[in-house]
């Protein structure tokens, strides 16, 4: 019953990619409305959580569960940002364009002028203006910093409306100053609009002032909880198998160090 | 020919209509400068110049192999080019090394291409009707095709549009709102490979970019919108096309080289304009990127 609740719900999920498995029977639920951060090591499934919700990977056991639903393809609820290696092809389209593509780019045909596509223009108009966009809006992607594309990636994934926002290291490649208030845009509309979010960092300490819980994926395990509960020696030597060592700073910044030397961060 | 350039236009399109072979040509040219320019787009977009300049070779093995054994060569060329967009459509944009599996069929194609014409007796001009195009020497029978398979393209295009365009500009994105980018990568592929067929008899399978890449490309650097970017690609194909072809009537050139001619001193223009408009608007360049840094 608590499953029917919440927005997300893995049931003893495993996952296999290429004959290996990446998880073994996780289970975790994360509420609507909820803010929650996915950390862990390179390869351990972060991003397959992601695509799992989004019905681009089938479990190999269990189920998993998506605002009560067993996870659709295409799913409209949900607002996408992918990890970003490069955006050649994009980069001499306006970033305008970009977001348009979120409302009606899996449409056939081409948006025919009329009521339903000033509506349309309306709404990405809003979007833009709402994530602080509208200055660079109409300039090409390739022209814009790596924090101005990702407000308009944020804009493409929420114009939609959705219920669920998905975020795969949108703070990667970011300057610090980026990393901030970019995390406090994505934190306040997420707010403003109810819409439960799972964005996956390498580093947890730009995100501390917005999120509600982490979830840690490691060696095919899953733990979730405040980061007070889960990043914690004890917890994260289990979850890795090997001895770490959290250290928390003055500030309230957290590290996590191997103890065979190696640094390994949150 | 006995022309003589007038000062009147009316006169002078007059002179160049009179005929049969121009009116065709014409014809011919005028459509598939609008295919191109709307395919080159997509091409440009999705980093396909290498399949599209493939597309044309192994086209070239399919047209003298349709010649040999006695068929119109624009179904050769129209079968082999197909057959292979499909094969590298099916082999997905992320796959490693699929320029390699690519060139390496195009070669072997290449050779049944030179294994065809020695084949047969007449080879010179048709060989050279492939490879340089021969516009000016369409049959009104091959103005029909050009349309109909024109036609038909263009239908599919507008058809496909959005997510064509969205799985070109983000793929990953457009996969997860339910997009299937993999089969519209198989079906673009196959559109490519009609606007190739089409475009090998204007401008031959060797100056096939001069009308699939550069006025796309072009375009691309005029606008950042994407509609506007089609129109211009289409409207500097056919720019390109028809001043190709009015420059061929009057000077005693191919027409294949005036085409590729004028879009490349269109590219230039455009990539010098651009390159003077920087230097005027940043003069402090390099004091920008210093405040950058810090």
């Amino acid at each position: 019953m608590i499953a029917s609740q919440s927005a997300i719900a893995l049931e003893q999920v495993s996952v296999r990619l290429g004959g290996r498995l990446i998880w073994g029977a996780a289970s975790a639920s994360i509420s609507a409305g909820e803010f929650v951060v996915v950390l862990g090591p390179n390869g351990a499934g972060k991003s397959t959580l992601l695509r799992l919700l989004l019905g681009l990977v089938k479990p190999a056991t269990g189920r998993v569960m998506v605002f009560g639903e067993a996870a659709p393809r295409g799913n409209s609820a949900i607002g996408y940002i992918p990890q970003r290696r490069n955006i050649e092809s994009g980069a001499a389209v306006r970033g305008r364009d970009l977001v348009a593509l979120g409302l009606d780019g899996h449409r056939w045909g081409v948006a025919l002028p009329g009521k339903r596509s000033q509506q349309a223009h309306a709404q990405v108009d809003d979007i833009i203006d709402a994530v602080g966009a509208s200055a660079y809006a109409d300039r090409p992607l390739g022209q814009l910093s790596g924090g101005e594309r990702q407000r308009l990636l944020l804009a493409q994934a929420l114009v939609s409306q959705p219920r669920l926002l998905l975020l795969d290291e949108p703070l990667a490649s970011l300057d610090m100053r980026s990393q901030l208030t970019t995390t406090q845009v994505i934190g306040s509309l997420a707010r403003a609009r109810g819409i439960t979010t799972l964005l996956v960092a390498h580093d947890v300490n730009p995100l501390l002032g917005e999120l509600d819980r982490v979830l840690y994926i490691a060696r095919g395990g899953v733990a979730i909880g405040t980061p007070d509960e889960i990043i914690t020696t004890q917890r994260l030597s289990t979850l890795y198998d090997a001895p770490v060592e959290v250290i928390r700073d003055a500030r309230g910044r957290i590290f996590v160090v191997s103890m065979d030397g190696a640094p390994a961060r949150p | 020919m006995e022309t003589q350039v007038s000062w009147n236009p009316l006169a002078n399109a007059q002179a160049l209509l009179q005929y049969a072979f121009m009116r065709h040509a014409f014809a011919a040219g005028t459509i598939v400068a609008v295919i191109a320019g709307v395919v080159g787009y997509f091409v440009v977009l999705r980093s396909l110049s290498f399949a599209g300049h493939a597309l044309a070779h192994i086209g070239f093995a399919g047209a003298t192999a349709a010649v040999v054994i006695g068929w119109n060569p624009i179904a050769g060329l129209l079968a082999f080019t197909i057959g292979s967009g499909l094969g590298m459509g099916a082999l997905g944009k992320r796959i490693y090394g699929r320029d390699v599996i690519i060139g390496i069929v195009l070669a072997w194609t290449l050779g049944l291409g030179v294994l065809f014409l020695s084949l047969y007796t007449g080879y010179a001009t048709e060989a050279y009707a492939l490879l340089f195009g021969e516009i000016l020497g369409i049959s009104q029978q091959d103005v029909v095709i050009t349309l109909i398979v024109g036609l038909a393209t263009l239908l599919a295009l507008l058809a496909l549009y959005r997510p064509l365009l969205f799985a070109s500009l983000d793929e990953e994105v457009a996969e997860a709102r339910g997009v299937p980018t993999r089969w519209l990568a198989i079906a673009f592929m196959a559109l490519l490979a009609l606007a190739v067929a089409e475009a090998t008899q204007v401008v031959g399978v060797l100056l096939i970019f001069a009308l699939l890449i550069t006025p796309a490309a072009i375009a691309e650097r005029l606008t950042a919108r994407p509609t506007y970017a089609i129109i211009i690609s289409v409207a500097l194909a056919l720019v390109f096309t028809w001043s190709g072809l009015i420059a061929a009537f009057y000077l005693p050139y191919p027409v294949s080289f005036f085409i590729t001619t004028f879009a490349f001193a269109a590219y230039l223009c455009v990539r010098l304009a651009a390159a003077w408009k920087d230097r005027v608007a940043r003069p402090s360049a390099e004091g920008d990127h210093t405040r950058l840094k810090a």
